[in-house]
C-alpha cells in the first residue's frame, strides 16, 4: 500500500522573494500564538506575522513579503540556517499556504528540513558562492525567474554571459518521495513485517498502560 | 573483536529495524512517544483520514502543557478561558480516549511539562529512543536516552508504526572538565557551549557531554544542559548513564523493580562509550573559567558572561554576522559595548522545561528568602509539574516566593512560549530561565535575556540585571 499524499515536485520556475536574514527561526515564520489551531490549513495569513504587520495590524511596506510581486513568487530565498528553533510543522504549512513551494538557502535546521520535505516544500541548500551570486542577480533584477529542477538537482538563473546550473544536494530518498509524490507513512506501513519481527525480539523498555 | 562504539552508536544500533542504504534511511524503532496538545491534532486527523490505528498505545503517553493557563485553580479546577486552547485540549482528550492512550490531563496530579514529567515518572530510562513533537525532547538525553524532537507528520508516523525513517546523524563530543566556580550553574555551562558552537554549529549532530564537570552534575542539571542542545542545532544531547542516573530513577513509578532493576542496571552500565570510540568532532571547555552567562541578543548563541559588555557588531567576522548582530541589538534596544549589569527589566520568569524542576526552584528561593521583588518588577515562578509544585509547597518554597512578592503559578510551559496567556507586553524586558530569546518568543515585541535561576532571582530583587555573586 503506497499512498500518494503529497503533490509531486519535479520542476519549479518562479520569481523569488528575498529575505536575506540568517538564522530565521520558526517563531518568526509562525509565532506560537497561532499554534492553537487544530487544522493545518489557513496558516499563510499569519506567515511572518510579527515582521509583516506593525502593532496596528497594518502591513509594513518595507517587508519583502508585502511587495506586490511577492504574491506571485513560489520561491523564498533566505539566509543561512533557515528554520532553526522549534519543531513546529506549522512553519512549512504556513509557507506552503502562502504560496511557496521551495526555500533556497545555504543550510537548514534539521527538523525544519524534515518537516518541509514531508509536505512537498523543497529546501534547496546552495553553496555559499552560488547563493551569493543568486542574491546579486535578484538584487539587480528582482523579477528574475529561477528554475529549480529536482531531477537534475540544479538551480538555474540568468547570469551573463550564460546561465550556469548550480547543483544542490538532497537525500536520495526524499528526492524519490518528492518526484513521485510518495509519502513516508505509506513506506513505513509497508515495513510492518520488519517492525513486527523487531518487536518480537525487543520487549518494551517501559509501558505506559 | 567488535569495533569500539560511542554511547550514541550503541543506542542507534539497538533500534535499527531496517538498516539504512544509499537509497533509503534506516527504519528506527521508538521506545517511548510523548504527545502534547499543540503538535498532535493534525497527526490524529491524518490517522483517521487514512483509516490507520495507533500501533502501540502502551508506548505512548500524552499530557497538556503548552496552551494551558497557569493561573491559580478555582476550587481545584483550572479555567481554560481561551476557546481555541480549550478546543485543542478537548481534542487531545478525545484522541487519547479513542485510541486508548494514557493521558495526564489537567485534573491528573501527574500533569506537567512533557519533558519534566517523563523523567519524574521514571519513564525516561537509559538506552531508550524517545521522541515528541517538541524540539526540547533532547532533555531526556540526560539519562543516556536518544531523544529528539519531531514534526507533526512524524508524530503521525510514530503513532501508526512506532518507527521513523532516519539518516544516522554525526556524533560530536562536548567535553567539560574542571570544577565550576561559585554561582555558576548548568544553565551557564550550556549557554557558554552554545555561544562557542553557534546557533547552527551542531546541525546534523548528536552531542555527547563528557568530562569531570558533567559527571559531577545532578540529573536535573544534566537535563538543563541536554535540553538546550537544540539551540546549537543538534538533533539530540546525551550524557552517559552512571550511578547518579540510577539513583535518580530508582523507586519512581515506572522504574523497573526487583530482578528487573538488577537486569536494567547491568544493561545500562554497558551503554557508556567504549575506550577508543571516536567522535566526528570534539570541543572542550574548562569549567573553572566559566562565569554566570546571559544572552543579549535574539538567539541563544548571543550570550556573554554577565559582567561582560554587549559586543560591537563592527568586530563581527562576516557581513552576515554583523547584520544579524545589528538587527538583534536594534530589537533589544541595546548599544554596542554597553554593560548588561544594571540594565532595568520589567519581568522575571522562572520556569520552562529548561529550569522548572525542584532544584531550580530551590536555587531561586535561596536568593529570594528574606528579600523582596523590586518595585515595578513582575516575577512569575512556574513549577514544571504538579508534583514539583507539591514538593516545593511541602518545603515552603511557595511562601518564600509569595512573601517576596512573586506570583506562584500552576504547572505548564507558561511564559516560555506565550500561547497560554502568560506573556510580555510590547517593549517589556525580561530575564527568563527559559530556552529561547527569539524575537517575540515571550510575547510580541518582548525582549528576553536568558539566564540561570540564580541570575533571574538576583535580577528580580535588584530590579535590573544582577550578578548573584556580588548580591549584597
Amino acid at each position: 500500500m503506497t499512498t500518494t499524499a503529497i503533490e509531486p515536485f519535479t520542476m519549479l520556475v518562479s520569481t523569488c522573494v528575498v529575505l536575506p536574514a540568517e538564522n530565521v527561526d520558526t517563531d518568526q515564520i509562525i509565532p506560537a500564538r497561532f499554534l492553537k489551531t487544530v487544522d493545518r490549513r489557513g496558516l499563510g495569513a499569519n506567515l511572518f506575522s510579527d515582521w509583516r504587520v506593525d502593532d496596528q495590524g497594518r502591513p509594513r511596506p518595507d517587508f519583502p513579503l508585502n511587495s506586490p510581486e511577492a504574491s506571485e513568487a513560489a520561491i523564498l530565498v533566505a539566509g543561512h540556517n533557515f528554520g532553526c528553533g522549534s519543531s513546529r510543522e506549522h512553519a512549512p504549512w504556513a509557507l506552503l499556504d502562502f504560496g511557496f513551494r521551495a526555500v533556497i538557502s545555504t543550510g537548514f535546521a534539521d527538523i525544519f528540513r524534515n518537516n518541509a520535505l514531508k509536505n512537498g516544500l523543497l529546501p534547496v541548500a546552495l553553496s555559499p558562492d552560488a547563493h551569493a551570486t543568486l542574491l546579486q542577480v535578484l538584487t539587480a533584477s528582482p523579477r528574475t525567474e529561477v528554475t529549480i529542477d529536482l531531477r537534475s538537482q540544479t538551480v538555474t538563473f540568468p547570469h551573463p554571459p550564460s546561465p550556469i546550473p548550480h547543483p544542490f544536494r538532497i537525500d536520495p530518498f526524499a528526492r524519490h518521495c518528492l518526484l513521485n509524490g510518495v509519502d513516508e507513512l505509506g513506506f513505513l506501513l509497508e515495513a510492518d513485517d520488519a517492525i513486527a519481527a523487531y518487536e518480537s525480539t525487543h520487549p518494551p523498555r517501559v509501558r505506559t498502560c | 573483536m567488535e569495533a569500539p562504539r560511542t554511547l550514541f552508536e550503541k543506542i542507534w544500533d539497538d533500534h535499527v529495524v531496517r538498516p539504512e542504504t544509499a537509497d533509503t534511511p534506516a527504519v528506527l524503532y521508538v521506545d517511548l512517544h510523548l504527545v502534547h496538545e499543540v503538535t498532535s491534532p493534525q497527526a490524529f486527523a491524518e490517522l483517521r483520514n487514512r483509516g490507520v490505528g495507533v500501533r502501540r498505545p502502551d508506548l505512548t503517553l500524552a499530557t497538556m502543557d503548552h496552551s494551558t493557563p497557569t493561573t491559580p485553580r478555582s476550587r481545584g479546577r483550572l479555567q481554560v478561558l481561551d476557546s481555541q486552547a480549550a478546543t485543542q485540549l478537548a481534542q487531545l482528550e478525545t484522541n487519547c480516549d479513542q485510541y486508548g492512550i494514557r493521558l495526564f490531563g489537567l485534573e491528573d496530579t501527574r500533569q506537567g511539562i512533557v519533558h519534566v514529567i517523563g523523567p519524574e515518572q521514571g519513564l525516561t530510562q537509559p538506552g531508550m529512543t524517545i521522541v515528541c513533537g517538541d524540539s526540547h525532547t533532547s532533555t531526556h538525553g540526560a539519562f543516556g536516552a536518544l531523544a529528539f524532537g519531531i514534526g507533526t507528520s512524524e508524530v503521525g508516523y510514530v503513532l501508526a508504526t512506532q518507527t521513523l525513517l532516519q539518516r544516522k546523524p554525526r556524533n560530536m563530543e562536548v567535553r567539560i572538565d574542571g570544577v565550576l566556580p561559585r554561582g555558576v550553574t548548568a544553565k551557564d555551562i550550556i549557554l557558554a557551549v552554545i555561544a562557542r558552537i553557534g546557533i547552527g554549529g551542531a546541525t546534523g549532530h548528536v552531542l555527547e557531554y563528557t568530562g569531570s564537570a558533567i559527571r559531577s552534575l545532578s540529573m536535573e542539571e544534566r537535563m538543563t544542559i541536554c535540553n538546550m542542545s537544540i539551540e546549537a542545532g543538534a538533533r539530540a544531547g546525551l550524557v552517559a548513564p552512571d550511578d547518579t542516573t540510577f539513583e535518580y530513577i530508582a523507586g519512581r513509578p515506572y522504574a523497573p523493580a526487583g530482578a528487573d532493576w538488577d537486569a536494567a542496571i547491568a544493561r545500562w552500565r554497558a551503554l557508556a562509550g567504549n575506550d577508543g570510540a571516536s567522535y566526528d568532532l570534539s570541543v572542550q571547555l574548562d569549567a573553572a573559567e566559566l562565569a554566570p552567562m546571559i544572552t543579549f541578543g535574539t538567539n541563544p548563541s548571543m550570550a556573554i558572561p554577565i559582567d561582560g559588555c554587549v559586543p560591537e557588531p563592527t568586530r563581527a567576522r562576516t557581513g552576515a554576522e554583523r547584520a544579524d548582530l545589528d538587527k538583534a541589538l536594534r530589537y533589544m534596544a541595546l548599544d554596542p559595548g554597553q554593560p548588561l549589569l544594571g540594565h532595568a527589566v520589567d519581568v522575571v520568569f522562572v520556569g520552562s522545561c529548561t529550569n522548572s524542576r525542584i532544584s531550580d526552584l530551590r536555587q531561586a528561593a535561596t536568593v529570594m528568602r528574606g528579600r523582596r521583588v523590586a518595585p515595578g518588577v513582575r516575577m512569575l515562578v512556574v513549577p514544571g509539574s504538579q508534583l514539583v509544585k507539591r514538593e516545593a509547597e511541602a518545603e515552603g518554597l511557595d511562601l518564600v516566593f509569595k512573601e517576596a512578592g512573586a506570583e506562584w503559578r500552576e504547572a505548564g510551559c507558561s511564559m516560555c512560549i506565550a500561547m497560554n496567556g502568560d506573556q510580555l507586553q510590547p517593549g517589556q524586558s525580561a530575564v527568563s530561565t527559559s530556552n529561547r530569546n527569539f524575537e517575540g518568543r515571550q510575547g510580541k515585541g518582548g525582549r528576553t535575556f536568558l539566564a540561570s535561576p540564580l541570575t533571574a532571582a538576583a535580577t528580580a530583587v535588584t530590579g535590573a540585571i544582577a550578578d548573584v555573586r556580588t548580591l549584597s
